[in-house]
């Protein structure tokens, strides 16, 4: 139990996987201009890493392991990704009109999330089993989320602040990214492994 | 061989995710588009096309699917802050191509002149004019909505709009009623 505790906790803070590992930073820029729309967001992405992480372990131990073709895990992988990222666009187009619009193109863009395929192959290289997948899947989605949601959060306070020229959108963006990941680094050592 | 065990493996998981998503794609169908049914509610119903569509239902499918949300005149700047809201966009002024006088007007049918054509009737979205071939025709002012669609297929301009004065009758009251809400009674020891 205090293992799988800790390697959520290790997950979602000391590797975090958008701030130290640096995975899934194009939706991370480009979908937290909104507090509402990076929760949307968040609850998309948390479902897809989720249910990617729980799928590709399966598919791994028990189609493509016992066949010997191991090489193809990444091929796999992103065609499972792909399905359950379609699958979650029509769950939301059905449940949640709005959230559906205001996520737009990020929505199937989650297929090329690169987080997304990194909890996958993170998942086979570290060996984890069943339940650790889908652990470690939820946790990085938790990680996600939080950074995003807080990011998002700063961004909008940012657009009413009076932020010097040259540094005006993207830019001051990008710098916020950067001190949020350096403040993050400092959980290195939270949690001895 | 191996090669072709993998190429079967591979067809066969993208053959099972297939059928599921295809599954899936049935059971979450989206009936309609709901977009379109929410804005359609925002929409006045004056069915008058003066947005250069067809009507209400109409426009709010163009809505939805990205046309500018500042062509409804009779809904005015009112529901182009619904529509904003709604849609998560900035609130535009009212497009100076679709602004026009929005004071309440009715049809008014000049009797002595009104041959009888019934072109005015088809004309009408809301069946606001009475009348039959031959006969003269005269307008429901209950029921108009002022859209002025049927002044331009009158053959002899027979047709006028004519602004309405704000009376006690016909005044509006606007006013957001209060729901009632039905509470369970707690009967003490007797049936309902």
């Amino acid at each position: 139990m205090t293992d799988y505790l800790l390697l959520l906790v290790g997950t979602v803070l000391v590797n975090n996987f958008v701030l130290v590992k640096f995975l899934g930073l194009c939706p991370f820029m480009g979908v937290s201009s909104k507090t509402e729309t990076a929760i949307g967001m968040s609850y998309a992405t948390t479902f897809v890493m989720t249910l990617a992480s729980l799928l590709s372990y399966l598919v791994k131990t028990y189609v493509l392991s016992p066949l010997g073709l191991d090489y193809l895990t990444t091929m796999t992988f992103i065609l499972v990704i792909a399905v359950v990222v379609q699958f979650t666009e029509m769950v939301v187009h059905k449940t949640s009109a709005n959230l559906y619009r205001s996520l737009g193109i990020f929505l199937p863009l989650i297929t090329t999330n690169c987080a997304v395929l990194g909890v996958a192959l993170l998942n086979m290289y570290e060996q984890h089993n069943f339940l650790e997948s889908i652990i470690y899947g939820f946790s990085a989605a938790l990680g996600f989320s939080l950074v995003l949601v807080m990011f998002s959060a700063m961004r909008e306070k940012l657009a009413n602040a009076d932020v010097p020229n040259p540094f005006k959108g993207s830019a001051i963006a990008m710098i916020t990214a950067g001190l949020m990941s350096l403040a993050f680094m400092g959980f290195t050592g939270l949690v001895k492994f | 061989m191996t090669i072709i065990i993998a190429i079967l493996v591979i067809g066969i998981i993208g053959l099972i995710f297939g059928a599921l998503l295809g599954y899936a794609s049935v059971k979450f169908k989206v009936e309609g588009d709901p977009l379109a049914e929410q804005l359609d509610a925002l929409l006045p119903q004056t069915q008058c096309g003066q947005c250069g569509y067809p009507g209400c239902k109409p426009y709010a499918e163009a809505v939805a699917n990205g046309e500018a949300i500042n062509k409804c005149a009779p809904g005015g700047d009112d529901t182009i802050k619904k529509i904003a809201d709604l849609m998560g966009v900035e609130v535009q002024p009212l497009d100076g191509n679709h602004e026009t006088d929005n004071s309440p007007k009715v049809a008014f049918i000049i009797e002595e002149d009104c041959i009888g054509c019934t072109k005015c009737i088809q004309a009408c979205p809301v069946d606001a004019i009475i009348g039959a071939t031959k006969q003269m025709h005269t307008v429901i002012i209950d029921e108009c909505t002022g859209c002025d669609l049927c002044v331009a297929p009158c053959p002899v301009d027979c047709i006028e709009m004519r602004p309405i004065s704000q009376t006690t009758r016909n005044w509006q009251w606007d006013l957001n009623s209060i729901p009632l809400v039905q509470l369970e009674t707690t009967s003490q020891g007797k049936e309902v």
